[in-house]
């Protein structure tokens, strides 16, 4: 029997990118929410929800291909991982049903129309929050026993984990604050630009002090960043990143720029992205199981594989077409609803 | 107190699973329904239809998000409370969800997007394929999610190694032995389901001379639907039946609370099935109509549940009532549809109180018969996650306690709680709204105005 085939690099790949465009679609999303709370007005808050409404749930869509794509791919490491962070993902979920409900029911739902937004930005942020956790959780990685977590439910909840909660809520509410700058004008983006500045300081802040507490606590980590040569090799990635936070600001202050600031965050996410994953590799269970010992059976991945190579660009296709069925500036009379 | 993790997570999962199964009930059948009402708008023209159109569309719109906020909880609770049976079933389940994924959930959520907001801003025929693709995307999606449950009732094309399962042959996985009847059945089932909403909301208007137009047009294409629905599903029932007997005789001897392998069983109607005895208490029975009805021979042997070791035993009273009711509440649909096409002959349909009555009242059989249909195959397959090979002790996550559980179950029941009474209230508000006129769309600047808008004729012409 000859050697099967390695589906393994190209299951990371598509599993990176699946995980990425969550991060990026429903992170302006949970954003548009975090900064819901301060909308000044009912017109501004409807504003808001608009912008989103048509969009929402094809985002939220990618969270499902996610984590059913680690199943699939590295069966694993989703049987160790996610039951590692059940409370995070439980807050998490409850989280996300009352936000994804108050899209409907605060419009068909006029009396309880504050309960529902209070369930919205709430659920973003919380939701959020969890995610964040989760990151930090997986970068420490878990306690095992074989092939099994042993460890107990509350152990994700590290002041690490803490901190890159946090650090996602600033980022999400950043990368919203840029959605909110493309899709509005007048006050409201002002207003947004206003939080995208607050944001985006929240962001330096998270992101300096992560990117220094991770190699003082994993000494992997650090020797990967700063064993010679590595130190001249990976150079290019800070300073790739300072370069799109400078221009990002700048965006964020030049009332002509109205993609800078969403396409400015994204730079900040898949830096950060490529950060996480240039100091894990090639682990998927970090310090315990590599990507090709979690990873399914090759015929799996074949089988999965057929179909997503077709799927997913036809996919990526028709998502961007309703984006762009819905692009513009929003507004008031849109035809929403 | 001593908290059991695996009867925790078994609750937790019966209480997620069941108000989920509530909304792809009512949204797989409104998708075509919706699709069907655009098609004759588009087609036809008639002002009427749009009318309907838009106002289930406004229905669907909330049970569609409710349905992807509650169907989001699903996959990661294989990860969250059953991570072992993940690991031992992923190589060959978790491709069938990843596909539930591509070709059916993007689909939704892109088109629904088009569906509800972009009446204004696409061309009509643009937005009749939308009302199309959403259709077909739920019916992708009940596709791949019964192949999973079909195979774990039903394993195929797998090997077991180290205690996890392995593919050897797609098409045997995909179409195991229970995978066409169950797809059949659960499909025909939620459109019943809907069907009665449909019938439920319009009998209500008639009682009250509201909307009449659009009342008797739903409530006359959906009893000829029924008529047509109703007695494929009794058929397509027995099938799945048959298949049982089969392949899952343990399931089908607690179905029926038949104890003692026997020929010419009688039919028990009503019984106290008393396992620790083995026996039936208070028994209505009917002399040889269970051979009849499950082998479809007078003299057809039905295995009892002593055929099979103590441990194996799935609980009998559980599913010999849920297939009683649901059974029951077939019958009783099939009444109502039968008299309703009577009542058609002398032109009474739409003004028989009676009858009216029975409709409005009718909107929860389907759900009763669906969440009681559920129930008899998913506990008649325990105690086993994949049948005979997998046992659900087996199954849940090792690192769970009693109280983790305990705090996610009080989570998931307070949520739930909340959102699918204020789900409730919002929809009983949509229906007393009753359909409206719908604005003639006028493309905007943003949109594609290339097409003419096509008119909405007189509403004469419409009736």
């Amino acid at each position: 029997m000859s050697p099967p085939l390695d589906f393994v690099p190209v299951w990371t790949l598509i599993l990176g990118l699946g995980v990425f465009f969550y991060v990026l679609l429903d992170g302006f999303d949970l954003g548009v929410g975090i900064l819901h709370r301060f909308a000044p007005d009912a017109e501004a808050r409807n504003l808001m929800i608009s912008s989103l409404a048509p969009i929402w749930d094809g985002n939220e869509t990618w969270l499902v291909l996610g984590v059913v794509g680690l199943m699939a791919a590295f069966p694993l490491a989703f049987a160790i991982i996610i039951p590692a962070v059940y409370f995070p993902i439980v807050i998490m979920l409850l989280s996300l049903i009352f936000r994804g409900v108050a899209f409907e029911f605060r419009f068909r739902d006029a009396p309880h129309r504050g309960f529902w937004d209070h369930g919205f930005a709430t659920g973003s942020l919380i939701a959020t929050f969890a995610q964040g956790v989760v990151l930090g959780a997986f970068i420490q990685g878990f306690q095992t026993d074989g092939r099994s977590f042993t460890g107990g439910s509350l152990d994700c909840f590290t002041p690490f984990s803490i901190l890159t909660g946090i650090c996602l809520v600033f980022g999400y509410a950043l990368i919203g604050a840029g959605w909110l700058v493309l899709k509005t004008e007048g006050a409201l983006q002002q207003r947004a630009r206003r939080w995208g500045r607050n944001a985006f300081i929240g962001v330096c802040l998270a992101v300096l002090v992560v990117s220094i507490w991770t190699p003082l606590m994993e000494t992997d980590i650090r020797d990967r960043w700063f064993g010679w040569p590595n130190t001249l090799l990976l150079a290019p990635v800070p300073v790739i990143t300072a370069l799109i936070a400078w221009a990002t600001w700048r965006a964020l202050n030049d009332p002509a720029s109205h993609v800078g600031v969403f396409l400015g965050a994204i730079g900040l996410f898949a830096m950060s992205y490529i950060g996480i994953g240039i100091s894990l590799f090639p682990m998927i269970v970090p310090h315990r199981f590599t990507l090709w010992e979690a990873a399914s059976d090759p015929s799996t991945q074949a089988f999965l594989l057929v179909g997503t190579l077709v799927l997913l660009p036809v996919i990526l296709v028709y998502t961007g077409w309703s984006y762009w069925v819905f692009r513009g500036k929003v507004r008031g009379d849109f035809g929403y609803h | 107190m001593n908290l059991d993790p695996l009867l925790l997570s078994r609750l937790q999962f019966v209480w997620v699973i069941a108000w989920h199964i509530l909304l792809p009930a009512t949204t797989v059948g409104l998708a075509s329904y919706i699709a069907l009402l655009e098609g004759m708008y588009f087609f036809g023209g008639r002002a009427v239809y749009l009318r309907i159109a838009t106002f289930w569309t406004r229905i669907f719109s909330v049970t569609f998000g409710m349905g992807v906020v509650s169907g989001i909880v699903m996959p990661f609770q294989f990860g969250t409370n059953w991570s072992r049976y993940a690991y031992a079933t992923a190589n060959i389940t978790s491709p069938m969800l990843g596909y539930e994924g591509l070709t059916a959930f993007f689909l939704e959520a892109s088109f629904l997007g088009i569906l509800l907001f972009g009446r204004k801003l696409v061309p009509p025929w643009v937005h009749f394929m939308s009302a199309v693709i959403v259709a077909m995307g739920t019916l992708f999606s009940s596709f791949w999610i019964l192949v999973v449950n079909s195979w774990m009732q039903t394993p195929a094309g797998y090997r077991i190694q180290d205690g996890r399962f392995f593919p050897v042959d797609w098409l045997a996985i995909i179409f195991n032995p229970s995978f066409p009847t169950r797809l059949g059945h659960t499909v025909v089932g939620f459109y019943i389901t809907t069907a009665f909403v449909v019938l439920s909301v319009a009998g209500w208007y008639l009682r009250r001379e509201r909307f009449v137009p659009e009342a008797r047009r739903m409530m006359s294409a959906t009893l000829w639907l029924l008529l047509v629905l109703v007695p494929v599903q009794i058929f397509l029932g027995d099938a799945s039946g048959l298949v049982t007997r089969a392949e899952q005789p343990a399931k089908l001897a607690a179905i029926e609370s038949r104890w003692d392998t026997q020929s010419r069983v009688p039919l028990t109607l009503f019984a106290i099935p008393d396992e620790a005895a083995a026996a039936n208490r208070f028994a209505i029975d009917v002399p040889v109509l269970g051979s009849l009805i499950l082998t479809h021979s007078l003299d057809g042997t039905v295995k009892g549940l002593k055929d099979f070791p103590r441990e194996d035993w799935p609980p009998v009273a559980i599913p010999f009532f849920a297939f009683r009711i649901m059974v029951g509440v077939g019958l009783l649909m099939l009444a109502i549809v039968v008299v309703g096409n009577l009542l058609r002959r002398r032109d009474r349909v739409f003004s028989h109180p009676l009858f009216l009555l029975a409709c409005q009242f009718a909107a929860p059989l389907g759900y009763i018969a669906v969440l009681a249909g559920w129930t008899t195959t998913e506990v008649g397959r325990q105690p086993w996650t994949v049948y005979g090979l997998l046992r659900t002790a087996d199954s849940v996550s090792p690192s769970l306690t009693g109280w983790d559980v305990l705090i996610s179950l009080a989570g998931y029941m307070v949520a739930y709680g909340v959102i699918f009474p204020g789900g409730a209230f919002v929809l009983s508000r949509i229906v007393r709204g009753g359909p409206m006129e719908v604005d003639v769309p006028e493309p905007v600047e943003s949109g594609r105005p290339q097409s003419p808008v096509r008119p909405i004729p007189p509403e004469g012409a419409a009736t």
